[in-house]
């Protein structure tokens, strides 16, 4: 049926609010955490929400008469109260497929948390999930490797990958910045890190750096008859640069290299991850502006969204906070977006902060990375939150160690095999760890002096982002 | 002060992977980590290579993989069996996992020299 052209402005919830829908299993599903102006009803507000993250714009215009927009239109089909907050509620988004680009999360992103976040009907606005309909996953590349095409090329086998970054994080010339990475890898570490902020500055070029790392890895590789790996930063200030800096890497034989993924934009992440897929390179990826996009629990985007979004945009690791070190993070809702990051198929649990049943059908997983403020006596712990399929970072941890990085690398080591061998042997990890580590303290002096170092160092401050859950 | 007066040396170690920074296991813990790959549902295999090519991707076989094999004694057994037939042979337990088709876990047994 045709429709005559009626000018003005309608209510947006007259198009927009469809508590009838039934989402199709093609729909992208959204939940918005909306907290609007006073005086708005909450379906006006979820309405706009749906209207300005798709079709939609203030005043009816004559053009969408050109089209069906009942068949483009995103509609709030739920609506439910936040546990606990009477001011804000959950809206719940279709968006059809057709909205989108096949494989662009920039394009998603776009739409979804695009104008509307600066809507002025509301006061606060946060993304708190996303459900991507498979037929929009099988769009997307994804991991280049993968967690277990990863395992196989480092050789490592039923236990966390450790990894450190390399410190002082800026300042280093790249022969001296090569020392500190061959002496960790030497050390027992699997994996060392560019710091984030370490791209080509004056006192460290990028070529320079690749380089002697590049000859740090060799070196540790051939002493330790081990695999290792340095994550090569090839972040940088045009994609043209980014992807030079990559294939210099590959022509130096180096197995792994990194990027960041916010600041650098998913264009650039997902031209990168079809790279790697290209030139078997892994790829590690850190999130750094992640906490100013997530963390205020009212407005912004949740990191479990931004998780998804890297899994589809493509990495084969990827920064998640450690629960017990020095950064925000609190155990379940880690768990929750660890789960996004590695399995196959993640069912609704509101008590981990997942909104919707999200199946990955045969993308590959995600490691995920805990670094940030943790030591030896975090072990335990970190065993067991994050399980095998994890990359352990200490930085701090190593190069704090009073006999060097090498001694602190082996004492991470030590400790990591300890805390896995007892695991299996089916010890109470977390119950037991100082007995654990103690016990493994008395065959190597570098973790025995580690555990007396740190052994004073913790972060307990309160979670400023915790679940609506009561 | 007691023990940040003294720096120790940290000697580079040639080590084998999973499980190379902790002394040799005893035969209980050695079984207790068998234990933990048939309660995983992984089936046990063995692999064995001559210390010059521990880099390698592919250690032989000793036999085939042990599909299904939930007796620990039998894996014991053909883990003893395979270091008596390869005295000089580095020797590794291996988890396979047929669901990811990766190992669950790896570890050296009997080193070589």
């Amino acid at each position: 049926m045709s429709k005559k052209y009626d000018a003005g402005v309608k209510e947006y919830r007259d198009t927009y609010w469809t508590p009838d829908y039934v989402p199709l299993d093609t729909d992208l599903l959204a939940c918005f955490k909306c907290t609007g102006q006073e005086g708005v009803p909450k379906e006006e507000v979820a309405a706009a929400v749906a209207a300005e993250s798709s079709t939609g714009t203030w005043s009816t215009v004559w053009s969408e008469l050109l089209t069906d927009l009942e068949f483009y239109k995103g509609r709030c089909y739920r609506i439910e109260d936040v546990p606990g907050d009477k001011e804000s509620f959950y809206a719940f988004i279709a968006y059809p497929l057709d909205l989108f680009e096949e494989g662009s999360i920039t394009n998603v992103l776009t739409s979804l948390v695009g104008n509307v976040f600066g809507f002025k009907a509301l006061r606060h606005l946060r993304l708190e999930d996303i459900r991507f309909p498979m037929a929009f996953i099988k769009t997307c590349g994804g991991p280049p490797n993968g967690i277990v095409v990863e395992r196989d090329r480092l050789n490592k086998y039923g236990r966390p990958l450790l990894g450190c970054t390399i410190k002082p994080k800026l300042g280093l010339s790249g022969k001296n910045y090569g020392r500190v990475v061959y002496e960790c890898l030497r050390g027992g570490l699997d994996l060392t890190k560019d710091d984030e902020n370490i791209n080509s500055q004056p006192f460290q070029r990028w070529r320079e750096r690749f380089e002697f790392v590049a000859e740090a890895v060799k070196l540790a590789q051939q002493e330790t008859g081990e695999v290792k790996g340095h994550y090569l930063n090839c972040t940088a200030t045009t994609p043209e640069e980014m992807y030079e800096r990559a294939e210099f890497a590959k022509e130096l034989d180096m197995p792994i290299i990194m990027h960041d993924y916010i600041t650098g934009g998913f264009t650039a992440n997902t031209g990168l991850a079809n790279w790697c897929r290209k030139n078997g390179m892994l790829l590690h990826i850190h999130r750094a502006m992640h906490a100013v996009i997530d963390r205020h629990p009212k407005h912004g985007i949740h990191f479990r969204v931004l998780a998804k979004c890297l899994r589809l945009s493509g990495g084969d690791q990827l920064h998640t906070g450690t629960v017990v070190g020095k950064l925000e993070g609190d155990r379940q809702t880690t768990l929750g977006y660890i789960d996004n990051l590695r399995e196959s198929f993640v069912p609704e649990d509101r008590t981990r902060g997942n909104f919707f049943d999200q199946d990955w059908g045969s993308m590959p997983g995600v490691f995920a990375v805990a670094s940030g403020g943790i030591h030896v006596w975090h072990m335990p712990a970190l065993l067991a939150i994050f399980g095998d399929d994890s990359c352990l970072q200490f930085g701090g941890g190593t190069h704090g160690h009073p006999w060097g990085s090498a001694a602190g690398a082996a004492a991470n080591r030590v400790a990591l095999e300890a805390c896995v061998k007892a695991r299996n042997a089916g010890r109470e990890i977390e119950k037991e760890s100082r007995d654990i580590l103690m016990e493994a303290a008395k065959h190597s002096p570098e973790l025995a002096i580690a555990l007396e170092t740190w052994k004073e160092i913790k972060f307990e401050f309160d979670t400023v982002d915790k679940l609506d859950v009561q | 002060m007691p023990f940040q007066s003294t720096v120790g040396d940290y000697q580079t170690v040639a080590t084998l992977e999973t499980f190379g920074f902790l002394p040799p296991m005893t035969q209980d813990e050695i079984y207790d980590q068998i234990a933990y790959i048939i309660a995983q549902g992984w089936s046990p295999v063995i692999e064995h290579v001559h210390p010059s090519g521990s880099m390698q991707t592919y250690w032989s076989y000793w036999k085939l993989p042990f599909f299904g094999e939930k007796d620990l004694n039998v894996v014991v057994s053909e883990l003893e069996a395979c270091h008596r037939a390869y005295p000089d042979h580095h020797v590794r337990m291996v988890g396979y996992d047929a669901y990811t088709q990766s190992q669950g876990t790896a570890f050296v047994v009997f080193e070589g020299r």
